[in-house]
Formats: C-alpha cells, sequence, structure tokens
C-alpha cells in the first residue's frame, strides 16, 4: 500500500501545499526579478496634472493626486486643470471623459497673488503656506510674489492675518506676453505637456 | 490530422463560442464592452492567458494530479495555475514592455476571474484532450471570446447614440443584444 492510498487526506493538503509553495516561490522570484520603480503610469498622470499644489482636490499636492488617480480616483477633482485636464486624462486612462466636480471648485481664468507691500506685516505665514516657494521675504519684512513662479493657487490668502493678498487675473496682451516656458521642466509651475 | 485539428478550432470559435453559447467569461463580455478599444485590449490580454494557462492546467493535472491520484482536486488546483499566470504574465509585461502593459495592464487581473479561463481548463480534462488539442482548444475559446467582444462592443457603440426606448436604455438594451446575439450564433450549431 502506497502512502497516498493509506493517507489519501494527507497526500492531497501535501500535494496542493507543494503546489502553492512552489507557485509562490516563482512569484516571489518574479516579484524581485521584474521589478520595476515607481509606477508609471501616475507620472504620466502627473505630467498632465497642472501643478498648481493647491490641494482643491483633497490631496497633499499634485503627485499623491496623480497616484490616486492612478488607484482609481475620480478625474474630475482639478480646478485649476479643467476641462482639458480631464479631457487629457480620460484619453489616457481610455475612460468616459466627465465635467468638473463642482464640490472641489470651478473653473477659474488664471490668477497670480499679489501682496499689497504697504500693509505687510512680515509674519511670513504666507511663505510657510506658499507649495511652490513663490513668495519671497523674511521676518518682520516685507514679502512680494514672484509671478512667474506663482501657481495661482489661493493658499497664501486664509493664513494671512491682515489680508493683504490679491488674486487678480494673469493678464495676457501685448504688455505681458512672454515666450513659452520651456518643455524640460525645471520648476514646478512648468506644465510638461506644454 | 489536420482537419481535425481545422474542426476543433472552428468548432470552439463559432459553433461552441464560449460566450455566446455556452454562456462563460459573460461578465467581461457585458462589463467591457463599451468602448471598442477596451475591447480590443481585453480580447488581447484574454487571448494570451486562455492560451497559456489551458496549456500549463494541462501541464499541472498530467504531471503531478493524475500521477498523484488526486483528480479531484483540479478546480481548486486549475484556480491556483490561472491566478499565477496572470500574476507572472503582469510582471513579466510591466517589466519588459510599458507600452503593452498601459493596453493590457488593467485588464490583465480582471482575466483571473473569468469563468471561461477555468472552464477551458475544465472542459479540456472532462473531453480527454491531448496536449496540443488543449492549447488549440484554449487559443480558439480566446479567439471566440475576442471576436465576440469585439463585434458586440462596436454594436454597443452604437446602441450608446440610438433612440433607444427610456426603460431599455443602457444595461437592458445591452442584454437584450447579447441575447439576440446569441440567437444569431445558435445558427452556426450545424456547421461541424
Amino acid at each position: 500500500m502506497s502512502f497516498i492510498e493509506t493517507q489519501p487526506l494527507l497526500a492531497a493538503l501535501i500535494a496542493l501545499l507543494g503546489l502553492g509553495a512552489t507557485f509562490g516561490a516563482i512569484l516571489g522570484f518574479a516579484s524581485i526579478r521584474f521589478r520595476t520603480e515607481g509606477n508609471p503610469l501616475a507620472d504620466q498622470i502627473n505630467q498632465i496634472l497642472p501643478q498648481t499644489q493647491c490641494g482643491q482636490c483633497g490631496y497633499p499636492g499634485c503627485k499623491p493626486y496623480a497616484t490616486a488617480i492612478a488607484d482609481g480616483d475620480a478625474i474630475n477633482k482639478c480646478p485649476p486643470g479643467g476641462q482639458e485636464t480631464i479631457d487629457a486624462l480620460a484619453d489616457l486612462l481610455d475612460v468616459e471623459s466627465m465635467t468638473l466636480d463642482a464640490e472641489h471648485g470651478e473653473e477659474k481664468a488664471p490668477k497670480v497673488a499679489y501682496i499689497r507691500e504697504e500693509e505687510c506685516i512680515g509674519c511670513t505665514k504666507c511663505i510657510q503656506a506658499c507649495p511652490v516657494d513663490a513668495i519671497l521675504g523674511a521676518a518682520k519684512l516685507m514679502h512680494t510674489v514672484i509671478a512667474d513662479e506663482c501657481t495661482g493657487c489661493d493658499l497664501c490668502l486664509d493664513p494671512c492675518p491682515v489680508d493683504c493678498i490679491d488674486m487678480i487675473e494673469r493678464k495676457t496682451g501685448i504688455q505681458h506676453w512672454r515666450w513659452e516656458l520651456p518643455s524640460d521642466n525645471l520648476i514646478a509651475s512648468d506644465r510638461a505637456a506644454a | 490530422m489536420l482537419a481535425e485539428y481545422a474542426l476543433l478550432l472552428v468548432g470552439t470559435v463559432l459553433v461552441n463560442n464560449f460566450v455566446l453559447v455556452q454562456f462563460l467569461g459573460l461578465c467581461p463580455f457585458m462589463g467591457v464592452s463599451n468602448k471598442l478599444e477596451t475591447a480590443i485590449g481585453m480580447s488581447a490580454a484574454t487571448t494570451f492567458v486562455l492560451t497559456l494557462a489551458s496549456a500549463c492546467s494541462y501541464l499541472t493535472y498530467t504531471w503531478l494530479l493524475v500521477p498523484l491520484d488526486l483528480t479531484y482536486l483540479r478546480t481548486i488546483s486549475f484556480i491556483l495555475v490561472i491566478a499565477v499566470v496572470v500574476q507572472f504574465t503582469e510582471m513579466v509585461v510591466r517589466k519588459s514592455s510599458p507600452l503593452l502593459h498601459r493596453v493590457l495592464g488593467v485588464y490583465l487581473p480582471l482575466i483571473t476571474t473569468n469563468c471561461a479561463v477555468l472552464g477551458v481548463a475544465l472542459l479540456n480534462i472532462n473531453k480527454a484532450h491531448s496536449f496540443s488539442q488543449s492549447l488549440l482548444y484554449g487559443f480558439g475559446a480566446a479567439i471566440g471570446f475576442s471576436l465576440v467582444l469585439v463585434l458586440f462592443s462596436a454594436m454597443r457603440e452604437r446602441l450608446a447614440v440610438a433612440d433607444v426606448p427610456q426603460p431599455f436604455q443602457g444595461a437592458a438594451i445591452g442584454m437584450i443584444a447579447a441575447g439576440l446575439a446569441s440567437l444569431a450564433f445558435m445558427g452556426f450549431a450545424g456547421l461541424v
């Protein structure tokens, strides 16, 4: 009498365990052998997002939102990007395009922060709030915004104790025209897609 | 010999079509047939996995379960085999071809739960197919699945813009269309 005939239950258990262990080993080996760095999909999504780092989507910045989209979050939570970004995301992810989720804000014309410098008391609170380091200044000295770096995210408005920051519309026209930024992005406000 | 294989292939693709005649793999059939592009991606992924899984499950059955006299464990072993094949394929594709991974990526894990894959593996055993027959049967099933999925998704793209009465809109008209397509495929019954 062979072992299989005398102990059918044990034989079945051992066979299945062996099968499972072998497959587990193969997968474990494969996961090390075929490891990929980062999440290529999240990187592609991040390139489409406007990099305002405004947090209106509910995530701390564009990169975390990109990761969330890659994991299946809705694509319509980015007001600064507007419909254009949603369409680009829908195209990339091969899903139906949708309209902007009003809960997260509405699409506005691009804006830039402006500090009324005579009113600024130099508290540095807006500097800490700025996600892209576009505000210059030091304690007890007035601050100012580097307009080219500002993404118009509104995050500096709330912390300001004296309400000396205005959001003014980014003007286009002969006076304010500037070259398109180079596509090699060096700063966060620079869209790679541009 | 060759004629036998050709008959087997035609038989699996058209006469015993897995989706419309045997009613296996209906969830991806209804779920991913909204857009033609996704349907093509799903078809390619399924073809790949089905062929590979039917070969692997045949090998597991012949070289492990039969010698150990454990053929009653075939269903659970095949589930294991399919899950591993899908997972392994996903890892290899992600590493070796990010482009292909973008096309197939989201569909690969879905295939683990595609009952057509398990169905093919079990039917191979029931019909006592040889290794090459199993491979061909798996491939034929996948081609049949792809054919139906692509045809049906093209149809649903048209249905999306058609003037459908309100009670039938959405999934309801999809189900009705699937039923009609199934009726049409019954016309192949006498072919082989």
